[in-house]
């Protein structure tokens, strides 16, 4: 694979025109992913999910080198229907199209031509490989006190044409003091076993207010990494919401900073699961401040031979008194087969503080059964009625009523 | 001067120290070493070849260094492997002949070795330094065929027994402490309980490491046969020096059909002072095999000692229906540091197992509750309840909680819990309005707190873990 890295990284400089002080970044980058690898079981982060591995058994030929010159066709029928929004559309790694019809332009900024950054996790081998290889950088500002009339939806579109290739696409949002950005990210693939890598970075300012939501049903052989770094300042609010569902394995990961007093995070998930999906959810939650507050929930339905793990760390500093930190996991294991994974973890350093975690799996309840069969449902709707309100649970945590109904729809659940 | 070393043995009541000429090996971790231990414990040849095949292995291992508790690193050619006090290099045969000084060493530690104490009713095997010193109640024992003596006699007098069992829970390919104990373990309890007997007194083992720059190796097997039960007592005390010792023991419980070994330790060895200069690297393999139908171990500890603790006493539950239980108080203080936990590992069908973890953490200390429950596909209807609630006294100490899960059964449940939180104003109001100070008010809110896990000692260690509690929190509150 070595030799294919090489090849395909001297190529991508040779293609592109990068300035100077980025290539130099780049090469750093790529001799730093060299010399790590793809991460594998040995590192802590990845005990229950060996990247490597993982790779290598659903990948044959990967290639890191894709030719972004030529435009794809936008697949209109693919786009959210029912919902008014603005757009980024990405097909196979290339934009294709942005779109702020909804908005004032003054108030929204983006950039396309920057300057790579040193990644802010030296450990992480997957964001050298990203800065490496990624071609165009963006960053979007919103500007001091504008709030998005609309959501924007950023599509990550892959089509047929795309196979076991990697794909680096990094972002940058920065919401400016009281404003606020609503944020779908929505992927369908129709591609199969490439190797998806996404970096975001958010930089929430103050009283400025956060709504992401990440959405992945469409079953394909793709394997994800997201990794989403989010840095609050004062009284900012972050809510995250991810439905971990279609690709054959997703590993999204989680890094809040609490920086400024008042500020709030929450993290909301849902893994549903089938065949020999594998997932992951990985956060750490920085309490760094005094009066911060963090709540985390992830619920698992499984089925097949899938496996989910969620790892979850809520770190509280010695200055952060007064924090309130909150983690809770629920899995549902419905075959044999299936295999649920979890290290939920606190790190505290401050005696004024209000921190639990809890974390349960195991069948489906056979009394709840009983109780609906014995009002005539039939076994096969008492287990969907259950499951259904198993997952509402979390469902009802996202703030926004128009893209609650949304994703209910899109898990087609029933209130 | 004087009057500083008196102050300070105040605070750590073993502390002191006993002159009795020793016998040591030349100091290092080499073949002649490992020779020599076995030559002074006349082992037989199949003991040697064991701890030489140990040894081999360790060459190619690694320390782990995964634990939060960072450590320098550990010179183990400077360490002396074996010591053992010279008066008993010939074994006396009663306790009249043992060193007076030996006796007035254990009288300090308020162990009951002398007859005359026998209404305290528990059999005593104590360790001082590398060497096992004493066994009382022999003859008692002997009555019901309970076997209780050092691991060192039970090689030579059961090697079937031992044979069949050292390093069937704890095996020569494991970890570098494990290894390392395999290769220069100096001595031990061993306990055997025949089939269908009740053993009639709790056993006992005290440990001391007396003599300076020794490590402490022992190793101590307990095998329940069928359908048998037996409490066991651990206690260990050093004494106070300015140099880190290791301790680095194994510890292998093995529970037949319907057997049940309940295992306590009250562990207070030297922390080290308030500077946290010195004191004892606590780094200790506990593993017990619930090995036949309807067994039962049940791990129960009280950490108040050590400078770094680094333990996890574990349960294999292989047998249908077996239980695995774990009571841990952890107290830390100054600068002392904790990484200790359980593994709860589910193979057989219907297996139930409880962790129940109460940490305490105050001053410049740091703890960390670091815990594996893993239930295996065939583990069919199993249950593991988990329950970890840390305590912080100040914002200068750490309180962590690291739980891997592991689930592979849709029949099985497991459910966790943690808690961290500080001792409330209004508690610490209620109780000083009722005329208590401030120190006993907290003594008496932390023992609440630990109590589901005093229960479960033995009546008499309850007591001094009790007052333990106490004594290990003084001068944190203020």
């Amino acid at each position: 694979m070595e030799e294919q890295l090489k090849i395909d990284f001297e190529k991508l400089l040779e293609k592109s025109n990068f300035s100077k002080k980025n290539v130099e970044i780049k090469r750093k980058n790529f001799n730093n992913f060299i010399e790590k690898g793809f991460p594998n079981k040995r590192e802590e982060n990845w005990k229950f999910s060996d990247l490597n591995q993982i790779i290598s058994k659903n990948i044959k030929n990967l290639s890191f080198y894709n030719d972004l010159s030529k435009p794809n066709k936008i697949d209109q029928s693919t786009f959210i229907a029912g919902l008014e929004h603005n757009k980024l559309i990405f097909v196979n790694g290339r934009i294709e199209k942005i779109e702020f019809d909804y908005e004032e332009k003054n108030n929204i900024e983006i950039l396309d031509d920057l300057v790579l950054e040193k990644p802010n996790n030296a450990n992480n081998s997957l964001l050298f490989l990203n800065n490496a290889f990624v071609s165009k950088f963006f960053k979007l500002i919103v500007k001091k006190n504008y709030s998005l009339k609309k959501p924007l939806v950023i599509y990550n579109i892959t089509n047929k044409d795309l196979v076991s290739k990697s794909i680096n696409l990094k972002f940058d949002i920065l919401l400016e003091e009281n404003s606020s950005l609503k944020l779908i990210e929505f992927s369908n693939d129709k591609s199969t076993t490439n190797f998806i890598n996404i970096n975001y970075n958010f930089d929430v300012q103050k009283n400025s207010i956060l709504k992401n939501y990440k959405i992945d049903n469409n079953s394909n052989s793709n394997i994800k990494y997201y990794f989403n770094n989010i840095s609050q300042d004062t009284n900012s609010v972050s809510e995250i919401f991810l439905l971990s569902s279609g690709s054959e394995f997703i590993k999204n990961e989680i890094n809040c900073n609490l920086n400024g007093k008042y500020s709030s995070a929450f993290v909301n998930g849902v893994f549903l699961l089938n065949g020999s999906k594998h997932h992951e959810i990985k956060t750490n939650i920085n309490h760094l401040v005094e009066n911060t507050k963090s709540y985390q929930l992830i619920k698992s339905v499984l089925e097949d031979e899938s496996k989910a793990v969620y790892q979850g760390k809520i770190f509280v500093d010695s200055k952060a008194q007064k924090t309130d930190g909150y983690q809770l996991s629920k899995a549902i294991l419905l075959n044999d087969n299936t295999e649920f994974n979890a290290k939920p973890e606190l790190e505290i350093y401050a005696d004024d503080v209000k921190c639990s975690h809890g974390s349960s799996s195991g069948s489906l309840n056979e009394d709840s059964i009983f109780y609906l069969m014995s009002r005539g449902l039939n076994y096969k709707e008492a287990k969907k009625l259950l499951i259904n309100g198993f997952l509402l649970d979390v469902v009802e945590k996202i703030t926004d009523s128009e893209i609650k109904n949304l994703i209910k729809n899109i898990m087609s659940l029933k209130q | 001067m004087r009057e500083k070393q008196i102050d300070k043995l105040k605070d750590y009541k073993y502390g002191f120290t006993t002159d009795i000429e020793n016998i040591r090996a030349p100091k290092g971790l080499n073949k002649e070493v490992i020779e020599f231990i076995s030559k002074a414990k006349k082992e037989p040849k199949w003991m040697l070849d064991w701890r030489m095949k140990a040894f081999e292995r360790l060459k190619n291992l690694k320390e782990p260094n995964w634990q939060k508790p960072k450590y320098p690193k550990i010179d183990y050619q400077d360490i002396y492997y074996y010591s053992a006090p010279k008066s008993t290099s010939e074994k006396p045969k009663n306790i009249d002949e043992l060193d007076p000084k030996l006796l007035e060493t254990y009288k300090k530690l308020g162990i009951p070795l002398q007859e005359q104490q026998r209404l305290n009713g528990i059999a005593v095997d104590a360790v001082f330094d590398s060497v096992s010193v004493a066994t009382t109640f022999k003859d008692k024992l002997n009555e019901v065929g309970v076997i209780f003596c050092s691991i060192s006699e039970a090689i030579q007098k059961h090697p079937e027994l031992v044979k069949k069992y050292i390093g069937s829970v704890i095996p020569l390919t494991d970890h570098y402490f494990a290894t390392l104990n395999s290769a220069v373990f100096t001595d031990g309890s061993f306990v055997y309980i025949p089939p269908g007997v009740r053993c009639p007194m709790e056993l006992s083992t005290y440990f001391r490491i007396n003599a300076s720059q020794t490590g402490q190796f022992e190793r101590t097997l307990i095998i329940a046969d069928k359908g048998s039960y037996v409490s066991y007592l651990e206690g260990c005390t050093a004494p106070m020096r300015d140099e880190n010792q290791l301790h680095a023991a194994n510890v292998e419980l093995i529970a037949l059909d319907d057997a049940e070994i309940k295992y306590s330790t009250v562990q207070n060895w030297y922390p080290g002072d308030e500077d946290g200069k010195g004191g004892i690297y606590n780094f200790v393999t506990k593993r017990g095999l619930c090995k036949g139908i309807n067994s039962k171990i049940s791990w129960t500890q009280v950490e108040t000692g050590s400078a770094i603790t680094w333990k996890y006493p574990s349960c294999i539950l292989q047998g249908d229906n077996s239980i695995g239980e774990f009571y841990s108080i952890a107290i830390t203080n100054n600068h002392q540091k904790a990484d200790t936990g359980t593994k709860m590992i589910h193979l057989g069908k219907n297996t139930k197992s409880k962790i129940i973890s109460k940490g305490i953490s105050a001053g410049f200390s740091d703890m960390t509750y670091r815990g594996l429950v893993d239930i295996s596909s065939k583990a069919k209807n199993s249950t593991n309840y988990t329950q970890c609630d840390s305590l912080l006294m100040g914002n200068k100490c750490g309180a962590h909680t690291v739980p891997y899960i592991k689930n592979k059964n849709p029949e099985s449940n497991i459910a966790h819990e943690a808690t961290t939180s500080k001792i409330s104003e209004e508690q610490l109001h209620y109780c000083q309005q009722r005329g208590l100070n401030p120190e006993e008010a907290v003594g008496l809110i932390v023992n609440g707190f630990c109590k589901e896990v005093l229960q479960q000692l033995p009546m008499e260690f309850a007591v001094e873990a009790q007052k333990l509690v106490g004594i290990s929190l003084e001068g944190s509150v203020g």
